[in-house]
């Protein structure tokens, strides 16, 4: 007898906690951001496709040495390059990228001793189409510029 | 004031109204309050603090078609969401707002509420029966067991009540609670029962109340997770739409009969500014409080929820009446 009002009282006390926890609750501000009109800045160690990273110039930094190329497991990287008359380096001349098959692994990131990859922090990559996602660096960096 | 046929028009058009109205704001001020509970905005962007929402929605529910699924039986099927709603619209009509403001007052008004209100597990089952869809079929199942075993307990608190005012007629109810704070029925030390132990029955009469109106944490018919949407998962367009009016609207009407039970009605607790305001004011905190627990608690199980009521409110309410009915002879 003396369990089951005990059980009773313990219930319904547990009750009114949770009412109160609840109740502070609902007076704290909001947390959430309302995603189309703000967003968040993304974390420094954010993942999304890699992108081209630019000089002083506003050229890309890439020397064509094709080790990216070489170290993506997926085979998403194609690049060519070519000497311009006079010139001593190699100037990048096409940079694509096929999304649909990068792990994010960072390979290429790390492969690169110059420097002239990184993450980009773009997450606004929805589409329903596949060609959307082929990506032509060269072009990404100069859309950027703008 | 007269019975005539058109008094009994305009109080059921106003009627019908008032539950429209309460219910459309009281899914914005539901979805509102969880989200500020769950700390996001909610609803904000149609309208000053998301306050056209309700009547967009409404537009887009009834643009929708009514789809009947195969093999189900189309007229229960058509009938059950007229059933959900038109209880409640009746109920409205018995509930004293005010000493003037009420369409027809009766002298059992408890007996004709709670008589309506236990229509509305029927439709229930005429949708669950008709949808020919395994979940809607357990989900009315749930739903008239949860129904016939809380309605004993919530009517053994009303005929506490009953027995304490010796009047079933709403409006000498709320008479009988007029005097003082201290005469409300949730803790009535001064009137004719000085029953202390009235604030449980308010508590069990409560409970009933969440339970009665399939609301969570006793939400056992509707279990998404495990009965996908429960008895209405087959309706759309305003099939849907007239469920849900139904469920706001019984949200009112327990309530108002809490707040004409127990809380003294439209009576002022010290005597300021008497009117019909005490009334809505009480009636929307304690729909404040049904969103409020709805969003604290989580669904209880089926054997949790007959436990409660089988072991402990029936037992309980029980007591309390013998008690009161003591008391009563005492003083
Ligand atoms: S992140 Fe990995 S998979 Fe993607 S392009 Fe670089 S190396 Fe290839
Ligand atoms: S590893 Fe770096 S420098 Fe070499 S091709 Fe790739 S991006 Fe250019």
């Amino acid at each position: 007898m003396v369990a089951y009002f005990t059980e009773i009282f313990t219930g319904l006390m547990s009750l009114f906690i949770g009412m109160g926890i609840t109740f502070k609750e609902f007076f704290k501000p909001t947390v959430t951001v309302s995603y189309p009109y703000e967003t968040l800045t993304m974390s420094a160690r954010y993942r999304g496709h890699i992108e081209l990273v630019e000089d002083e110039e506003g050229n890309p930094q890439c020397v064509v040495c094709g080790l990216c190329e070489k170290a993506c497991p997926s085979d998403c990287i194609s690049l060519a390059g070519e000497k311009p008359e006079g010139g001593k380096k190699k100037v990048l001349t096409k940079y694509k990228l096929d999304f649909t098959k990068c792990s994010l692994c960072g390979s290429c990131v790390e492969s690169c001793s110059f420097g002239a990859i990184n993450f980009s922090k773009d997450y606004n990559l929805a589409s329903t189409n596949k060609e959307d996602f082929y990506f032509d660096l060269l072009k990404r960096l100069e859309e950027r510029k703008k | 004031m007269r019975l005539t046929l058109l008094n009994v028009i305009i109080a059921v058009v106003l009627a019908i109204a008032f539950a429209a109205v309460n219910a459309a704001y009281l899914v914005w001020a539901e979805r509102r309050g969880a989200a500020r509970i769950q700390r996001r905005p909610g609803p904000n962007i149609n309208g000053p603090f998301g306050l056209l929402q309700p009547p967009l929605d409404g537009i887009k529910l009834m643009a929708k078609q009514l789809t009947i699924p195969g093999g189900a039986d189309r007229i229960m099927f058509i009938i059950a969401p007229v059933l959900a709603m038109f209880p409640a619209i009746m109920s409205f009509v018995t509930i004293p707002f005010s000493d003037s403001i009420v369409a027809k007052n009766m002298n059992v008004g408890v007996l004709m509420i709670f008589a309506f209100a236990s229509m509305g597990s029927m439709s229930l089952l005429i949708a669950g029966w008709s949808s020919r869809n395994k979940y809607s079929m357990m989900s009315s199942v749930r739903a008239v067991s949860q129904a016939v075993a809380y309605e004993i307990p919530m009517l053994i608190t009303a005929i506490t009540v009953v027995m304490i005012a010796g009047s079933a007629d709403l409006t000498e109810i709320v008479h009988q609670q007029s005097k003082s704070i201290l005469h409300w029925n949730i803790f009535p030390l001064l009137g004719n029962s000085h029953n202390i132990l009235m604030p449980f029955s308010f508590l069990i009469f409560f409970m009933c109340t969440l339970a009665e109106t399939n609301r969570a944490p006793f939400d056992l018919g509707e279990a998404e997770s495990e009965l996908v949407a429960g008895f209405h998962t087959e309706y759309g367009s305003m099939g849907f739409g007239l469920f849900f009016m139904g469920e706001y609207a019984n949200i009112v009407i327990g309530s108002c009969m809490t707040t004409i039970l127990f809380l003294g009605g439209w009576g002022c607790p010290f005597g300021l500014f008497p009117g019909v305001w005490w009334f809505i004011l009480k009636l929307y905190l304690l729909i404040a409080t049904f969103i409020w627990i709805r969003w604290t608690f989580p669904r209880t199980t089926i054997y949790g929820l007959l436990n409660l009521c089988w072991k402990i409110l029936i037992p309980l309410s029980l007591f309390n009446l013998l008690f009161t009915a003591g008391l009563l002879k005492v003083f």
